[in-house]
C-alpha cells in the first residue's frame, strides 16, 4: 500500500480554445515540498488550482488517498461530475494560500483565522479563537489580532492568509506564487514562514519565481513549458544541473541581471 | 391678495394625521422587509446560471420596472377579486404592490452588489471548504451589503414615499388621513403642508440612521 497523498493521471485543461494543461501525471507523497516553476502562462497556477479545485479539469483524474475524485458523467469517463460536498471535502484538507491573500476585508485578523474552523469545521467560538491566536503567534502577528487586513502590510496580510490556511490543520498546503505580489523587502518574511513549515515537515506545493528559495528547501522542482512536466528532479538536477535546453534558457533570464 | 394661512383647524384634527403617519409607517417597514427577501430570492434566481430559473426572475423584474407603481395597487385590490376570488383588503393589497414592487428594485441592487465582490474573495472562502450557502452568507453578502446600501436605502426611501398611493384603495395612511381632514376643514394649502412637513420629518430621520448603520457597516475599512 503506497502512502501517496494525492496522485493527478492525465491531467487536462482547457479555457476553450486555450489547451493549458496537456496530460500532467505526478503524485505527492507525505512530506514532500514540490516546487513548481515555470515561465508566464505555463500552466503552473492552473495545474495548482486543480488540485483544489479552485478550477475544474477538463479531463484526467485525482486521487485523494487512492480515492478518485468525482464521478464519471454518462457515456464519458473523461468527462467527470464534483459534488460540491466532495469537493469541499477535499478542500479541507488541502489548504491554498493566494497571490493576492484574499483575506476577508469585513472580518479581523482573528476573526478571518477563526472563520474556517467555525463555519466549516464547527467548532466552538472559545476553542476555535485559541487555535487562530496560536496559527497567528507562529507567523508573527499575535500582536496584529484586533487589526483588519486593510490596514496590514501586504506581507503581514500573507503572513495572516498562511495562518488562516494552516489553522484548517491541512495535509497538503498549496501556495500560489505567495510572494509575487509583494515589495521586495516583505517578500523574506513570507518566506521565512514557509520555510519553517518546511523544517515541520509539512507537504506543500509551491509555484514561485523564488527560485533560490525553492534550491534551498524544496525536495522536488518541476518546471512547467506549455502545459507539461518539462523537466523533473531534485533542486540540484532540475536547478543547478538541467538536462533540457529549454529549462536552461528559463534559468538563464534569472540569472541575465544578477551582481 | 394675500392668503390668510389658518392651521388651527388643521391642527385640531392632528390625532387622525398622527394616525396616518403610524400607518404610513408600518406598511413602509412591513414592505422594506418583504421587499428585501423578495430581491434577495429574485437576486440569486438571475444569477443562477439555470435560465429555467433567471429567466423568470428577469421576466418579473422587467415587468415591475416597466409599469407604473399605482397598476400594481389597482392590479392587486381589483383583479385579483377577478381573477383568482381572492378579496384583499387595503392594507395586504397595498403591502403586496409596495413589496413586490420594490423586491424587483431591490434585486438588482442586491445583484449589482454580488457580482462587485471580487473572485478573490469566493475563491478565499471556497478554499477554506465552505458551502456555496456558506460562502454566501460569511463571505459575500456581508460585503455585497455594505456596498449596496446608499442605493438600497434610495430606494427604500422612494418606497417610502410610494406609500401615498394606497391611499387610492381607501387605506388610512398620512395621505388618505390628510383627504379626510381636508375635507372637513376646507383647509387644502394647510393641510398638505403640514402632512409635507410630516414627510420631510420622517424621511431626516431615517436618513439619519441610515447614516449612522452605514458609518458602522463601513468601519472596516478605515
Amino acid at each position: 500500500m503506497s502512502e501517496t497523498i494525492l496522485r493527478v493521471t492525465n491531467l487536462q485543461k482547457r479555457f476553450g480554445d486555450l489547451h493549458v494543461l496537456r496530460g500532467i501525471d505526478f503524485a505527492v507523497e507525505p512530506g514532500e515540498r514540490i516546487a513548481i516553476i515555470g515561465g508566464s502562462g505555463s500552466g503552473k497556477s492552473t495545474l495548482l488550482r486543480c488540485l483544489n479545485f479552485m478550477e475544474s479539469p477538463t479531463s484526467g483524474t485525482i486521487e485523494l488517498d487512492g480515492k478518485t475524485l468525482g464521478r464519471p458523467v454518462r457515456g464519458n469517463p473523461d468527462d467527470r461530475l464534483y459534488p460540491e460536498g466532495e469537493l469541499c471535502a477535499v478542500r479541507e484538507r488541502v489548504g491554498m494560500v493566494f497571490q493576492q491573500f484574499n483575506l476577508f476585508p469585513h472580518m479581523t485578523v482573528l476573526e478571518n483565522v477563526m472563520e474556517g474552523l467555525v463555519t466549516v469545521k464547527k467548532m466552538k467560538k472559545q476553542e476555535a479563537r485559541e487555535c487562530a491566536l496560536k496559527e497567528l503567534q507562529k507567523v508573527g502577528l499575535a500582536d496584529k489580532v484586533d487589526a483588519y487586513p486593510g490596514r496590514l502590510s501586504g506581507g503581514q496580510q500573507q503572513r495572516v492568509a498562511i495562518a488562516r490556511a494552516l489553522a484548517m490543520m491541512p495535509e497538503i498546503l498549496l501556495f500560489d506564487e505567495p510572494t509575487s505580489s509583494l515589495d521586495p523587502e516583505l517578500v523574506g518574511e513570507v518566506l521565512r514562514v514557509i520555510r519553517a513549515l518546511a523544517d515541520e515537515g509539512r507537504t506543500m506545493l509551491l509555484v514561485t519565481h523564488e527560485l533560490g528559495f525553492a534550491y534551498h528547501y524544496a525536495t522536488k522542482v518541476i518546471f512547467l513549458a506549455d502545459g507539461v512536466f518539462h523537466e523533473v528532479g531534485t533542486p540540484d538536477e532540475v536547478l543547478k544541473h538541467p538536462k533540457q535546453e529549454r529549462t536552461r534558457a528559463f534559468l538563464s533570464r534569472f540569472t541575465e541581471f544578477s551582481f | 391678495m394675500t392668503y390668510l394661512w389658518d392651521f388651527a383647524p388643521v391642527l385640531a384634527r392632528s390625532d387622525l394625521l398622527v394616525e396616518g403617519l403610524i400607518n404610513t409607517v408600518e406598511i413602509a417597514v412591513i414592505s422594506i422587509v418583504f421587499g428585501v427577501v423578495i430581491g434577495l430570492a429574485l437576486a440569486f434566481l438571475k444569477l443562477s446560471p439555470k435560465r429555467a430559473l433567471s429567466y423568470p426572475a428577469t421576466i418579473l423584474i422587467e415587468f415591475y420596472r416597466n409599469t407604473p407603481p399605482i397598476v400594481h395597487f389597482f392590479w392587486f385590490f381589483y383583479a385579483l377579486p377577478v381573477i383568482a376570488n381572492i378579496s384583499l383588503d387595503p392594507f395586504i393589497a397595498a403591502i403586496l404592490a409596495l413589496s413586490t414592487q420594490s423586491g424587483a428594485f431591490y434585486a438588482e441592487v442586491f445583484r449589482g452588489g454580488i457580482v462587485s465582490v471580487e473572485r478573490g474573495q469566493w475563491e478565499g472562502a471556497k478554499a477554506l471548504g465552505m458551502k456555496q450557502s456558506q460562502l454566501m452568507r460569511r463571505v459575500v453578502l456581508p460585503q455585497a451589503l455594505t456596498r449596496v446600501f446608499p442605493p438600497f436605502v434610495e430606494r427604500s426611501f422612494e418606497l417610502t414615499k410610494t406609500t401615498a398611493l394606497a391611499s387610492t384603495l381607501a387605506y388610512a395612511d398620512l395621505m388618505y388621513q390628510a383627504m379626510l381632514v381636508n375635507s372637513e376643514t376646507f383647509r387644502p394649502l394647510e393641510v398638505y403642508t403640514t402632512i409635507a412637513l410630516m414627510y420631510v420629518v420622517l424621511l431626516v430621520f431615517a436618513s439619519t440612521l441610515a447614516r449612522v448603520a452605514e458609518a458602522h457597516m463601513t468601519a472596516y475599512r478605515r
